[in-house]
């Protein structure tokens, strides 16, 4: 924010609980980043990392709650604070669910790597859609950093992109799964794996929506493309 | 911006104050008033608002050389509240005000109320009496002091004392009750009590209330205008003015940037 308050005290809690936010969102980010390798490098200690680490998410976001709630009682922040605040509260709630999509991942990646499997699927699609999915979490969380609201448009429009290369994952499991029933179990964990990124794409693009709540005031939640880059540009 | 479908009560058009020293102390400031909600003016100290609210009741007549320059337009009969050949008592028994300090006269409960009826040459006691009570009533006073009509106003506590400030105001039956920092001088109890009384009588009185307490402008008003150096800056639905503010001034201000 360009000017400080009064209460310097309030400026160090305001950007106290901001860099813990964004902490939260670096260590994500490397959730992702960490089971996606661990899934198509086989790599069964980076998978159980993946899931031991998840209790750092859930304590960041009960840190997170609880700090706003004592800015909340203690300030009464109005106007870009109160913006911020609330933007930052619905923001942990979105990471953290992505810091379960990425244990979700690590727990399939564990399950392909068991030694019984006839049949190991490449994951060219997945791969593709994951570096997705973290591109977009980075966006977000440096038009946060930036109070950038002009990256909510190319988020929004990866989020499509990302969508169809779930359908399109979808359609060629489905091929796998006609040809030889033998795939289906194996070809079902990797649809769940594809719903998992495609659900990480989904939570990236609500937190640059509260970017553009937080910068602008405006809410773009559920409203199409066109008015979406109406309410940014003016 | 604001709701249209509300009627406007008062309007106040391009007017601009002199102090008699020559100072400047209201610039231009145009403004709706609604009819039956709360409006507030929030300011830094010296911002204007106090002066122009008591525009509003011909208070500055009080003093020579004070020049008001611009119009309040009180509707719906179009009366420029501020034209020469207004008379200020006139003026006051259509719009009554509310100090800071709660300032009870040296008279019993009942003859505070029963002030202004007697002002008007009211002297028909049932008459008065019925108003005294209506009044006490409305300023959710009459159950503490029913009993106790014929005491002195200053053996009631300050939040009573205020509530019979506001009760000697709402027994003339005014249009507009004005409120200049009506609890700053009271604890949390009494304040809420007052603020309480406010919103009971919005809806049936319109209100203009001056506050530094820019919480109490959120929670009690309909509208806020942001007041500073004698210009209005901003005025919009509270709402609006406490989550996001079109002014950098007016956001800097309710934030505690301001400085």
């Amino acid at each position: 924010m360009s000017s400080e308050h009064i209460y310097k005290q309030y400026d160090a809690e305001l950007e106290s609980v901001r860099a813990k936010v964004l902490e939260m969102g670096s260590l994500v980010e490397q959730q992702i980043v960490d089971a996606l390798e661990s899934l198509v490098k086989s790599n069964a200690k980076l998978a159980e990392n993946v899931i031991k680490k998840d209790h750092l998410v859930n304590d960041l976001e009960v840190q997170v709650d609880e700090d706003c709630s004592h800015i909340i009682a203690r300030r009464q922040p109005a106007a870009s604070d109160l913006r911020m605040i609330l933007m930052m509260i619905k923001t942990i709630t979105d990471l953290e669910r992505i810091g379960d999509e990425a244990t979700k991942i690590a727990r399939f990646s564990q399950k392909t790597q068991e030694t019984d499997r006839m049949w190991t699927p490449r994951f060219a699609e997945i791969r593709t859609m994951a570096n997705m999915a973290r591109e977009m979490l980075h966006i977000a969380l440096d038009a946060f950093a930036r109070s950038d609201s002009a990256k909510v448009l190319k988020i929004a429009e990866m989020d499509q992109q990302l969508d169809e290369h779930y359908q399109m994952s979808i359609r060629h499991l489905i091929t796998f799964m006609l040809e030889d029933p033998r795939t289906i179990s194996m070809s079902l964990e990797v649809l769940f794996i594809a719903k998992a990124i495609e659900r990480i794409g989904d939570h990236a693009k609500n937190i640059s929506e509260y970017v553009v709540y937080m910068v602008k005031g405006k809410d773009v939640r559920h409203i199409s493309m066109d008015a979406m880059a109406d309410e940014v540009r003016d | 911006m604001v709701n249209t479908s509300t009627p406007i009560k008062a309007e106040s058009k391009n007017l601009n104050f002199y102090y008699s020293n020559g100072h400047l102390a209201l610039k231009n400031v145009s403004m709706p008033i609604y009819e039956n909600k709360i409006t507030a003016l929030i300011g830094p100290s010296g911002c204007g608002k106090s002066t122009f609210l008591r525009c509003f009741n011909r208070m500055h007549d009080l003093y020579p050389g004070n020049k008001y320059d611009g119009q309040i337009v009180m509707h719906p009969d179009n009366t420029n509240i501020l034209a020469d050949g207004v008379d200020p008592i006139e003026v006051r028994m259509r719009i009554s005000m509310v100090f800071q300090k709660p300032n009870p006269f040296p008279k019993t409960i009942f003859e505070n109320v029963a002030y202004g009826l007697r002002v008007r040459d009211e002297k028909n006691h049932r008459v008065v009496a019925d108003k005294v009570e209506e009044a006490l009533k409305g300023a959710s006073l009459w159950n503490e002091v029913k009993d106790r009509l014929n005491d002195l106003a200053f053996n009631l506590s300050g939040g009573q004392q205020q509530r019979l400030c506001i009760a000697r105001a709402l027994a003339t039956d005014p249009e507009i009750m004005l409120f200049d920092e009506p609890t700053s001088a009271l604890d949390p109890i009494a304040t809420a009590n007052i603020e309480e009384l406010m919103n009971e009588l919005r809806g049936k009185l319109t209100i203009l209330v001056v506050t530094h307490n820019m919480q109490q402008a959120a929670r009690i008003s309909d509208y806020t205008a942001y007041m500073y150096l004698g210009e209005m800056m901003e005025y919009g639905d509270t709402d609006t003015i406490f989550t996001r503010p079109v002014r950098k001034e007016t956001e800097d201000y309710i934030t505690g940037k301001f400085g």
